[in-house]
């Protein structure tokens, strides 16, 4: 039964070339002197799921708030599931799911009340609601935690609930902010399987605003990067990273980086060369043919070098190259405690040679 | 501990294709609907939040009986016919119902990210607001009866009846209602408990500065001034009339008009408040 309505759920909705599921352009936010949107024009197809990836205070969450229609644009248009942002807030809110950065739970009410409170909420009849809140109650597994107040949850079932009650409507299109910020490994990896599964085996729009680059390449079919209320950059994660060249050579040096650019000049298959204070990054064809030339262009020019690595080039390459910043080193400083993730994905791709 | 470990060992069980039932959809519930939901949901949480109502029925069992015991030989020997208990049992009613509300559970939503959950909802942002009211004069009724079962316990008599008593518990709950507009008012002015909290402090004016011990006669030099400009006085007198007065329709008026001046303030503040809270501009 339950494989005859997955089916029938894939068939109405793995729709990829109608409409869009999001659509903005030049979508403006100001709050006073600050504008934290700066003209963002977006088009998420229906069954995408699209990651927009950028450092805290880029602009993510707060173009989020207003696809949400928790804030109002500046200017600019946006709809979403065919819905206009500004014009029919309500309608937005019928065809929408949303599980902000803090789960925003009642931490008095068990996991249970919740989920039935949040479909009478969204006008399902009272069986309905019940029937519903069994049925997603089951799917995130939280067990018989599911009758405790919800103020005795770990993190990761807070997370879990908290996309549960997103779900409760069955939402046309799902947006997710920072949905693993705080969330130990394990945690991290169920997060990513349930929408994974909640993508490819219903086919729900998913718009995730992450900080995490390893988060957008496992997880997004498209990923916009912004950076001071813009998007920099905009593709699929393969597409994005291909544009830094195949491989790439990190060389952290003694003091300035700045030497290597004009030692490095003339070696053969070497694409580019940027230097951001001790780090400089070297763009090639193929990494592992280039390297020796590379150590001995440097050792020429008498350059200390501290630390050489070889690997294929991630999303905070992107970002570094069109930014000047890594995302990496914003996300770090703002979550100590997602230190090792699991590998999934292009996670670790490094190999290093001291 | 053992929580997270079962839940990630289910989870890959869980039956996603019932996630994506196609009779399942969203839509407006009802401006009714939505009240009655909020306000099911604010009457859930007082049981695991009896805090906020046992202090106050305690204050006002305790002072109405301290009071008897003190009052009731010193006023009953000043004025003829005069009896303290059916005097003073309005005053202990509104001790216990001034100033309870769901505010500061209202200030938590905001401070917890729940009450984003609300307004990401289809649910209409007035019912948001009126559901908690509602809630509160359910509590405040919850709250009325016992001290009137005490009330009565003790040998006061309504000369009004059956009747007078059910009126007296709803003159008490509106009260409470009044009242509590300018707890919410604050609360979704500035998603801070603390200032919340604070607006107790408008309780002492209301309560005290008025014939909550002694009849207004008994009252001298400002404080009899400032009684007869406090609407709490004539709410009093309402309520003591329905005791020991009989239906007093002047007095009644006086009183209803008292809370609904009071309450149309506090309700004004409220709702712009909450205007001004889930604006999006």
């Amino acid at each position: 039964m339950s494989m005859q309505l997955h089916t029938e759920s894939v068939e109405t909705r793995r729709v990829t070339d109608g409409p869009s599921a999001i659509r903005t352009r030049q979508l403006v936010r100001r709050y006073g002197e600050v504008t934290a949107v700066a003209g963002i024009d977006l088009d998420v197809a229906r069954g995408e799921i699209y990651g927009f990836l950028g450092p805290n205070g880029a602009g993510k969450s707060t173009t989020m708030r207003m696809l949400c229609t928790l804030v109002a644009p500046t200017s600019g248009t946006a709809e979403v599931a065919g819905c206009d942002i500004a014009a029919d807030p309500a309608a937005v809110r019928l065809h929408i799911g949303v599980a902000l950065q803090e789960a925003a739970l009642d931490p008095k009410q068990t996991g249970t009340e919740l989920l039935r409170l949040q479909g009478r909420l969204y006008g399902l009849p009272k069986a309905v609601a019940r029937r519903r809140a069994d049925e997603l109650g089951e799917w995130i597994g939280l067990g018989d935690a599911l009758q405790r107040p919800i103020g005795g949850y770990s993190g990761g079932m807070k997370r879990r609930l908290d996309l549960a009650a997103a779900l409760v409507h069955n939402p046309e299109v799902l947006f997710l902010d920072e949905p693993t910020t705080g969330l130990d490994p394990i945690s991290r990896a169920t997060v990513w399987e349930e929408v994974q599964r909640l993508n490819t085996e219903l086919g729900m729009t998913i718009f995730l605003t992450t900080q995490y680059l390893e988060e957008a390449d496992v997880l997004a079919d498209r990923v916009g990067i912004i950076d001071g209320g813009r998007i920099v950059a905009e593709g699929t994660p393969s597409e994005l990273k291909r544009s830094v060249g195949a491989d790439l050579i990190i060389v952290r040096v003694a003091g300035s980086a700045s030497p290597v650019i004009a030692a490095l000049d003339r070696v053969a298959g070497v694409i580019g060369v940027e230097a951001h204070g001790s780090e400089a990054v070297i763009s090639t064809e193929n990494g592992s043919s280039v390297i020796s030339a590379v150590v001995v262009a440097l050792s020429e020019r008498d350059i200390g070098v501290r630390e050489l690595t070889l690997r294929t080039p991630t999303l905070d390459d992107v970002f570094l190259e069109l930014t000047g910043n890594r995302i990496a080193d914003d996300a770090s400083d703002n979550d100590n405690d997602n230190q090792g993730t699991p590998s999934k994905g292009t996670t670790d791709n490094r190999e290093q040679v001291k | 501990m053992t929580a997270v470990t079962t839940s990630i060992s289910t989870s890959r069980t869980g039956d996603i294709g019932a996630i994506g039932r196609g009779d399942v959809s969203a839509r407006p519930a009802g401006a009714l609907a939505d009240v009655i939901t909020i306000a099911g949901r604010a009457l859930r949480a007082v049981p695991r939040d009896v805090a906020t109502v046992v202090p106050a029925i305690f204050i006002a069992l305790f002072f109405f009986l301290v009071n008897i015991a003190t009052l009731s030989h010193l006023t009953e020997g000043q004025i003829a016919g005069f009896n303290f208990k059916s005097f003073e049992l309005p005053t202990a009613i509104l001790l216990g119902v001034t100033g309870v509300s769901r505010a500061p559970a209202l200030v938590l939503d905001v401070q917890d990210g729940y009450f984003d959950r609300l307004l990401l909802s289809p649910v209409r942002r007035s019912a948001i607001l009126l559901g908690h009211l509602i809630a509160d004069v359910a509590v405040a009724i919850a709250l009325i009866v016992p001290i009137l079962i005490v009330g009565l316990a003790i040998g006061v008599r309504f000369d009004t009846g059956i009747a007078g008593m059910l009126v007296f518990v709803l003159l008490g709950a509106l009260w409470s209602l009044a009242f509590s507009g300018f707890g919410y008012a604050i609360a979704l002015k500035t998603g801070n408990p603390a200032a919340v909290n604070s607006s107790f402090l408008l309780f002492f004016p209301f309560l005290f500065l008025t014939t909550s011990y002694v009849p207004k006669e008994q009252l001298s030099g400002w404080l009899k001034t400032v009684a007869s400009w406090n609407p709490v006085t004539y709410l009093l007198e309402g309520l003591r009339a329905l005791v020991y007065r009989g239906w007093d329709g002047t007095r009644l008026f006086q009183a209803l008009a008292a809370v609904a001046i009071v309450g149309a303030i506090s309700q004004t503040m409220c709702f712009a408040a909450l205007r001004g809270r889930v604006k999006r501009g």
